[in-house]
């Protein structure tokens, strides 16, 4: 292991940046922490996210795995089980159907079955989301298949920042964590207060926490991943005309921090839910049903929920259709306004 | 297969060349270059104490197949049978060896030093587990066929990273052994551990018990080859061994853990053995096989085997008797157990579903705790 050269307390990083010195961190931290996935060492994966970590860490903590997903969360268990905290690697998000199985009737849970005598630290990063014009199975957005799993916890950062501190807080958690990286946000930069790291490891003071990133007033916008941004730019839109937008990253999809939530709602009286997974059956349906049930005599309109249609991931050159962009967004805006 | 049930008892099918054997169907030693010298440790008081195990497994099983014909188990996968292929393997493991059961392991459970009352907690409806899997080094059961094999070899990959093998101190090489079917082998994860096994030379055993039947499909329906060319397609160093032979199994088991335990790296055993009775109690072995079928596997039984050999060289009847006095006792307390296990408190239902407080979770205990509270509040009011 190499020693962290002296740091400034902040760097601006790009978000795959971010969470590779995460994991140099966690993996500096606890011996126990070991990387695994497919073209993960040399390569440092094909989003270059473990970049460098094989080299330093060596071939017994950076796992280069047979091409075989269902193996690499299933071993993970094992190797969780054996008091290790692994973190897997799924390269692509469409990719993560084969360790299905192994995710949602072994990992999730194994602890309920064992009433507790059983941890199984294991996180699972996935690179998700679509707009980078990939093939099939590179774009999707499986959170809701996972998110109806007890036993799991969901999460996506949205910017560099929190992938640096979310990451390790995920690492740090005794439960497994589906970790979703919104790979279209891989390369945005932004300050990360890299100093900050020590602090927060504390999974439950803030890995479940959502955060109001811009106040507002009229109308609210939930959001998390890779559609945080895209709330963000609507918002600043909006204010050009005269429409003051709150933006909630939510972070966290399972749990959902729903006081925080409803807390918006309840100023606000309006919400929009934007995701890029399909709206039917999505994290969307559950948080338009609770806010609903909770904000109903604080709300001035239902709520509104923007994200992917009904229909497979489509074709790269259809994508910015498929995809809640700036339009769609407000276009929901004006609908929950016009009440 | 053929059926004989006049002359001597068939060999166990046409591909038994090489089928490890230490003890044959009548009750005589084989000599075996190899094998023989892994039981030379098992003096007739170890042979004794194998056909113990066997015995009382068996009377376990038999009262658990009786409490769930009786509606106190809502399930029960009997081992009837298997009783040397769970009870030789599990003998020749170490106290620091790890296993992966799959659902019908009995006999291992028993050799693990599990209490087997607590087995039952699972087929009562009153737990998903049962047991502590570090107090005995025997995970929980695993229901999703095959899906242990890999929690094997990662348990495998971490007994390397922590150094426990090839230190030559016996007390602390190390290996993980698990325990699967001969259906386990069609599923992919099998295949997946089989290849994670053998590129990382991990210090785990494969063991198959091809019991002939995965509920009602006979091994022709998973696999065109004996189950231990698998192993062998995998670079995994792999071995036949007659299931019903308690010393064989226990042999190979040996052999295979030296193997693991020296940085050698994986074993596959395939243990041909025969499921007596049904897949579990909700099934009806009768549609698809025959009385003449279990009646050849009814003469090649593993304790009546032993026992021939046990009276052979020297073990009395007083030592029969006072086992069977021993396994009436055993069962008779077994029904006992079984019923006074309690239905488990609602709030069990919320438990450890995370290892974190989780407000999903939280809010919905406290709802519920509020809702049952209702109904008490109305039966005081009412």
């Amino acid at each position: 292991m190499t020693a962290t050269a002296p740091a400034p307390a902040n760097q601006r990083l790009a978000m795959a940046k971010a969470i590779n010195l995460g994991l140099r961190r966690a993996m500096e931290r606890d011996a126990k922490v070991l990387l695994m996935g497919e073209d993960i060492g040399a390569l440092g994966g094909v989003f270059r996210v473990t970049d460098g970590l094989q080299k330093d860490f060596g071939g017994d903590r950076v796992v280069d795995t047979p091409l075989a997903e269902s193996g690499i969360v299933g071993t993970a268990i094992g190797l969780a089980v054996a008091g290790y905290r692994p973190v897997c690697e799924i390269q692509f998000d469409g990719f993560i159907f084969p360790a299905f199985n192994q995710i949602t009737t072994q990992l999730a849970k194994m602890h309920y079955r064992s009433r507790g005598r059983v941890q199984v630290p294991v996180v699972i990063r996935v690179p998700y989301g679509g707009g980078i014009g990939a093939v099939e199975h590179h774009s999707e957005s499986p959170e809701a298949l996972f998110a109806h799993t007890a036993g799991l916890r969901v999460v996506s950062p949205a910017n560099p920042s929190d992938a640096f501190t979310m990451i390790q807080q995920a690492i740090a958690c005794p439960d497994p964590v589906l970790f979703l990286e919104p790979k279209s946000r891989y390369w945005d930069k932004a300050d990360v207060e890299v100093s900050a790291a020590e602090q927060v490891l504390d999974a439950d003071a803030g890995l479940n926490q959502a955060r109001i990133v811009r106040p507002g007033t009229d109308v609210t916008l939930a959001a998390y991943g890779p559609s945080v941004a895209t709330a963000l730019r609507a918002a600043s839109a909006a204010e050009a005309e005269g429409h003051s937008l709150e933006v909630v990253d939510l972070r966290s999809i399972s749990p959902i921090d729903f006081d925080t939530l409803t807390e918006s709602v309840r100023r606000t009286g309006r919400l929009v839910v934007v995701h890029e997974a399909p709206v039917f059956f999505g994290a969307g349906a559950e948080i338009a049903a609770r806010v609903s049930q909770e904000c109903f005599y604080h709300l001035e309109a239902p709520v509104a929920r923007v994200g992917g249609f009904h229909a497979p991931y489509p074709v790269a050159k259809l994508e910015h259709d498929y995809l809640p962009d700036l339009d769609r967004v407000l276009h929901a805006v004006d609908g929950v306004l016009a009440h | 297969m053929t059926t004989d049930t006049t002359g001597a008892i068939p060999p166990v099918g046409e591909t038994d060349d090489d089928l490890i054997q230490l003890l044959t169907p009548e009750g005589e030693r084989v000599h075996h270059e190899a094998y023989t010298p892994r039981i030379d440790d098992l003096d007739r008081a170890a042979l004794e104490g194998l056909y113990r195990d066997m015995v009382l497994v068996r009377r376990f099983d038999s009262e658990a197949t009786s409490l769930q014909r009786h509606g106190e188990l809502g399930l029960w996968p009997p081992s009837l049978g298997q009783e040397a292929a769970q009870v030789g393997s599990g003998r020749a493991l170490a106290p620091q060896d790890y296993v992966f059961p799959s659902y019908r392991e009995l006999g291992v459970a028993w050799t693990r030093g599990v209490d087997l009352h607590q087995v039952l907690h699972q087929f009562r409806g009153e737990d998903h587990g049962g047991w502590d899997p570090a107090a005995h080094n025997f995970h929980l059961y695993a229901l999703v066929i095959g899906s242990h094999t890999l929690h094997a070899t990662g348990y495998a990959m971490g007994i390397q990273r922590d150094g426990d093998v090839g230190t030559g101190d016996p007390d602390r090489d190390r290996a993980a052994v698990v325990y699967f079917g001969d259906g386990a082998t069609a599923q992919g994860d099998v295949n997946e551990a089989l290849t994670f096994a053998a590129v990382n030379d991990a210090p785990v055993v494969f063991y198959c018990q091809n019991n002939h039947w995965a509920i009602s499909e006979p091994t022709t329906r998973q696999s065109r080859v004996p189950l231990s060319h698998r192993g062998q397609g995998f670079g995994v160093p792999s071995v036949r061994v007659d299931g019903n032979d308690v010393l064989a199994c226990y042999a190979v088991t040996a052999e295979a853990l030296e193997r693991a335990h020296s940085g050698g790296g994986p074993t596959f055993i395939e243990a041909v053995t025969y499921r007596m009775g049904a897949h579990t109690t909700s099934d009806d072995p009768t549609r698809y096989r025959t009385r003449a079928d279990e009646e050849v596997w009814r003469r090649r039984d593993p304790i009546e085997r032993l026992a021939t050999l046990l009276r052979a060289e020297g073990s009395g009847e007083e030592f029969f008797t006072a086992l069977e006095a021993e396994a009436e006792a055993f069962g008779e307390g077994v029904r006992d157990y079984c019923r006074a296990i309690p239905v488990p408190p609602d709030s069990r239902m919320f438990e450890n579903v995370y290892a974190t407080e989780n407000a999903q979770v939280s809010a919905e205990r406290e709802w519920f705790t509020e809702y049952q509270e209702g109904f008490d509040t109305e039966e005081a009011a009412g």
